[in-house]
């Protein structure tokens, strides 16, 4: 039986989203609310909101019980996690199928096992997916790590097995740093997620970020090609595209024939997404990790493929098999996302909460705004940054950069600062308008960098 | 009118570094100008709120945990 009443287990704009979505389908929804958020948008979208505790995501959004409670005392059927929150924690997950209520992802198990770095690797190379040289566990006692780091040759990454949003890496260009690092990735590990098991890797410097989305019902899997999020601020993606321009035809249809594999290999049901690295020099790529939820930048395959991603995850979890077969899956033109975020670039991305004083938004052909923002709406200070996505769709990718400045230069959010004018500074630059960047591009960019915020509507107050 | 140190951000106000650590100011301390009197979580980040003032703490006037507003007194001083 298909859902009838979807709880919003998150907030902001891809609550909007997931809200918009359960609608087109006839579903009715339930926004899940923190103290600070019965006034958001998502709360006066959907068709009821509910409070689940106080502005403090502990003890609201991220509270398994409090979440749990009230989307069965709102009478719903199905639970959409969004994404971060609870989005991986299979306990949720299983705490909502315990609870008699579909999940709208895969399965507590299947959760589990890609949130463990280890096995997540394990899985991708018994599904034939290449994964980085590194060691095959978890490393353990420091002699052996440093063995294996001259195998596999420095420099090396250290990663928590149990990791995840860049939290616990540190790369080490030899063994007297390495031997330093690790026990502090170690330290920082056990701290962030109660684990303190690590695992190395080659360090791929100037490789990119490629990732594969992919759909699934339990038995078949489909990709729906592939995005490119190569610009990145503190492991953070900044501006994301489909499709990967650098990729040609054979590497861009093995790579997502290896996501296909490895999403069958696992039984996965739902939307998921096969992060890799590329690396431009060999043309090889290797596999990062697999993101077991809906993701941020998943407009763009949407506005190339056509497929509301969202949609069709509400009708898997419902019951439904997979109705889209992957020759129906085209790429079309070209599709780039920049996430606006309430932060100050030339203060070196302070955030920036506050009240949004006057909304202009750009509209035309090919030209998608997802956001939480309404006119007087203020920002609360407790979650995360970002507050919208502007999306655009052109034939070409040169097309969809010209389109994106345009667009820009139409989108004013007055009141607080944003990162409005990094994305107009990225789109004029020569490197990225030639896509000769990588993971480690942005970073040193913006160090060279005095960005013109003056020159930008509606920054002018924030510039002076 | 009291002297008092202002919160510059809005956020969640912490009296400590950690739920471990000690706190960073207290009354009866002493502090002077540049000095740490708390953190501010704002949007994720953790935000060091230094003395705008220097003087002898009178009270923290805001809870570990608590919501701040931008302006709003943390700390009063003795006159």
């Amino acid at each position: 039986m298909s859902i009838q009443t979807l709880f919003i287990a998150n907030r902001g704009e891809i609550a909007v989203r997931i809200i918009r979505a359960a609608k087109e389908l006839g579903i009715t929804t339930v926004q899940a609310c923190s103290e600070a958020d019965t006034d958001s948008l998502p709360a006066r979208m959907a068709d009821r909101w509910v409070l689940v505790g106080p502005a403090s995501a502990e003890s609201s959004y991220l509270h398994v019980e409090k979440m749990i409670q009230a989307a069965v005392e709102a009478g719903c059927d199905a639970v959409h996690p969004g994404y971060g929150f609870l989005a991986e924690n299979a306990g949720f997950a299983q705490a909502v199928v315990d609870a008699g209520m579909r999940w709208v992802g895969p399965s507590a198990q299947t959760i589990e096992h890609m949130g463990d770095k280890v096995r997540a690797r394990a899985a991708a190379q018994a599904a034939g997916v290449p994964t980085v040289p590194g060691s095959a566990g978890r490393i353990e006692g420091m002699g052996s790590t440093v063995t294996i780091a001259e195998q596999i040759g420095y420099p090396v990454m250290i990663k928590a097995s149990a990791g995840g949003g860049g939290r616990g890496i540190r790369v080490a260009n030899n063994e007297q740093e390495l031997r330093k690092l690790a026990p502090q990735a170690a330290a920082e590990a056990l701290a962030a997620f109660g684990d303190g098991g690590l695992f190395i890797e080659r360090a791929l410097p100037t490789a990119r970020h490629i990732e594969v989305q992919i759909l699934a019902d339990g038995k078949r899997a489909i990709h729906l090609w592939e995005r490119e999020c190569s610009l990145q601020r503190r492991r953070q993606k900044v501006w994301e595209e489909a499709p990967a321009q650098i990729l040609d035809e054979a590497t861009r249809e093995a790579l997502c024939a290896s996501a296909v594999a490895l999403a069958e290999g696992t039984q996965y049901s739902g939307a998921g997404t096969v992060e890799y690295l590329y690396e431009p020099e060999t043309g090889a790529f290797f596999f990062l990790e697999m993101n077991t939820r809906i993701q941020v930048e998943h407009p763009v395959t949407e506005m190339i493929t056509g497929v509301d991603i969202v949609a069709q995850m509400l009708r898997i979890a419902g019951g439904e098999p997979l109705a889209l077969q992957q020759e129906d899956i085209a790429i079309d033109g070209h599709s780039i996302e920049v996430r606006i975020n309430a932060e100050n670039p030339a203060m070196m991305f302070m955030p920036c909460p506050g009240v949004i004083e006057k909304l202009s938004v750009p509209s035309g052909e090919g030209i998608r705004f997802d956001s939480m923002l309404y006119e007087g709406y203020t920002v609360p200070p407790y979650y995360d940054s970002m507050l919208a996505k502007l999306i655009v769709h052109a034939a070409t990718r040169d097309a969809a950069i010209e389109r994106l400045s345009s667009a820009l230069s139409g989108l004013c959010i007055d009141g607080i600062s944003t990162t409005i004018p990094l994305h107009a500074a990225l789109a004029k630059d020569e490197q990225v308008r030639s896509g000769n960047v990588h993971t480690q591009w942005l970073e040193p960019w913006l160090e060279q960098q005095n960005l013109d915020v003056e020159s930008q509507p509606g920054n002018l107050e924030e510039a002076s | 009118m009291a002297n008092t140190i202002k919160s510059p951000l809005p956020g969640t106000f912490f009296h400590a570094a950690g739920p471990d650590d000690p706190p960073f100011v207290k009354a009866g301390d002493t502090i002077a100008v540049g000095d740490a009197i708390g953190l501010v979580e704002v949007m994720k980040n953790f935000m060091e709120i230094k003395a705008t003032a220097a003087g002898l703490v009178k009270t923290v006037l805001v809870e570990n945990g608590a919501p701040v507003s931008a302006g709003q007194d943390i700390v009063e001083l003795e006159d």
